[in-house]
C-alpha cells in the first residue's frame, strides 16, 4: 500500500466532510433545527395549555353582562419581567410563516445562548410584549433553523402573535427597514424617534441583510393590537393570513 | 487506508458491508450533530443583531 494511496484518500475525504458541511449549513441542518424550533415552542404553548387547563385561574372575570363576547376577547395587557439571559419566555407565531411556525423566545441576543440553541432573542433593555415601548426582538434568517427567513414576505397587518404563559399577544406587521448594522435607534422605545415618549407598544424584529452577509439589516415594524388572556382561547389572529 | 480496512473486517462481504454502513451512520450522526454545529460558530457569518461597535448589547459574537 503506497503512502501516496493513504494520502490520497485522506485528501478525497476530507474533501466530502467539507462539502457535507455546505450540504448541512444550508440545508439539512435548517430542516433539522426547524423541524426542532417549532416542536420545541409548540410543545412549550401545550405546556402552558396544559397547566391552565389544569388550574384555571379566570383572573381578570369578563363582566357577566357582556357575555356576548367581542371577538377579539380581550383584556388589559399584562406586562411580564423581563427574562434572563438564555431564559425562555414566549413563543412567537406568524400564520404567514405557516401555521406550525412556533418559535421560542429567549432573554438576550448572544448567539451562544440565544440565537442559535433556542431561536429568537430579546434584546436586553427593551420593553416587553404588551408595554409601552419597544419590543425588540432578533433571530437568524439564514442557517440555525432560520427563524425569521421569510420576514421580507410579510404583509401589511399580518399578524404576529406573541404567546406567553399568561397569553396572546397580537401585534400588526407595519413597515421593513434595511439598515446598517449600528442603527440602534431601531431599538428606541419609538423606533428612529430620539427622545420621544412612547405612548404605544411595538415590536421590531432585526435580522442579517442580505440573506448569508452581514453588511446590512432587515427590520421589521409592528404595532401592537390587543391582548387575549389564555381563558378567552386561541385569538383569531393566529387564523387569518393577510 | 480504506482498502486495509475492508481487509481487517470480519465475515463474508455482505457483513462487512453491513458494519461499513453501520460506520458510515454512526460518523455521519457524529459529524450533523455535534462537529458541524462547533464548527459553525467560527466560519459562519451571520450576524442578526443591531449594536454599536463600542458597546456591544449582547455578548461577543452576537
Amino acid at each position: 500500500m503506497s503512502v501516496i494511496g493513504v494520502i490520497g484518500e485522506v485528501l478525497i475525504t476530507a474533501g466530502v466532510i467539507v462539502l457535507l458541511y455546505v450540504v448541512w449549513q444550508l440545508w439539512v441542518g435548517d430542516l433539522i433545527y426547524g423541524a426542532e424550533r417549532n416542536a420545541e415552542g409548540a410543545e412549550l404553548s401545550q405546556e402552558w395549555q396544559q397547566q391552565w387547563n389544569d388550574n384555571p385561574v379566570v383572573a381578570p372575570t369578563p363582566d357577566p353582562t357582556e357575555t356576548v363576547a367581542p371577538d377579539p376577547v380581550t383584556a388589559p395587557a399584562p406586562v411580564m419581567a423581563e427574562p434572563g439571559d438564555g431564559e425562555k419566555f414566549a413563543v412567537m407565531h406568524i400564520p404567514r410563516f405557516g401555521p406550525d411556525y412556533a418559535v421560542t423566545m429567549a432573554g438576550g441576543v448572544s448567539r451562544a445562548r440565544t440565537l442559535d440553541p433556542i431561536g429568537i432573542g430579546h434584546y436586553p433593555g427593551t420593553r416587553m410584549p404588551g408595554e409601552a415601548g419597544n419590543f425588540a426582538l432578533a433571530a437568524h434568517r439564514t442557517t440555525w433553523g432560520k427563524p425569521f427567513n421569510r420576514i421580507a414576505d410579510l404583509h401589511v397587518g399580518g399578524a404576529i402573535v406573541v404567546e406567553t404563559e399568561a397569553g396572546w399577544y397580537t401585534y400588526r406587521f407595519r413597515t421593513l427597514e434595511y439598515v446598517r448594522p449600528d442603527e440602534v435607534e431601531v431599538l428606541l422605545p419609538v423606533p428612529q424617534a430620539m427622545d420621544v415618549p412612547a405612548g404605544t407598544a411595538y415590536i421590531t424584529m432585526t435580522s442579517c441583510s442580505p440573506m448569508y452577509a452581514m453588511t446590512e439589516r432587515i427590520v421589521a415594524y409592528g404595532v401592537f393590537e390587543s391582548f387575549t388572556p389564555r381563558s378567552a382561547g386561541e385569538p383569531a389572529s393566529l387564523q387569518a393570513v393577510v | 487506508m480504506y482498502a486495509a480496512l475492508w481487509r481487517v473486517l470480519p465475515g463474508p462481504w455482505w457483513v462487512r458491508l453491513l458494519i461499513v454502513l453501520v460506520l458510515v451512520a454512526a460518523v455521519l450522526y457524529g459529524l450533523l450533530f455535534y462537529v458541524f454545529p462547533w464548527v459553525s460558530q467560527f466560519v459562519n457569518p451571520q450576524e442578526v443583531t443591531v449594536t454599536l461597535p463600542a458597546a456591544p448589547t449582547g455578548a461577543p459574537g452576537s
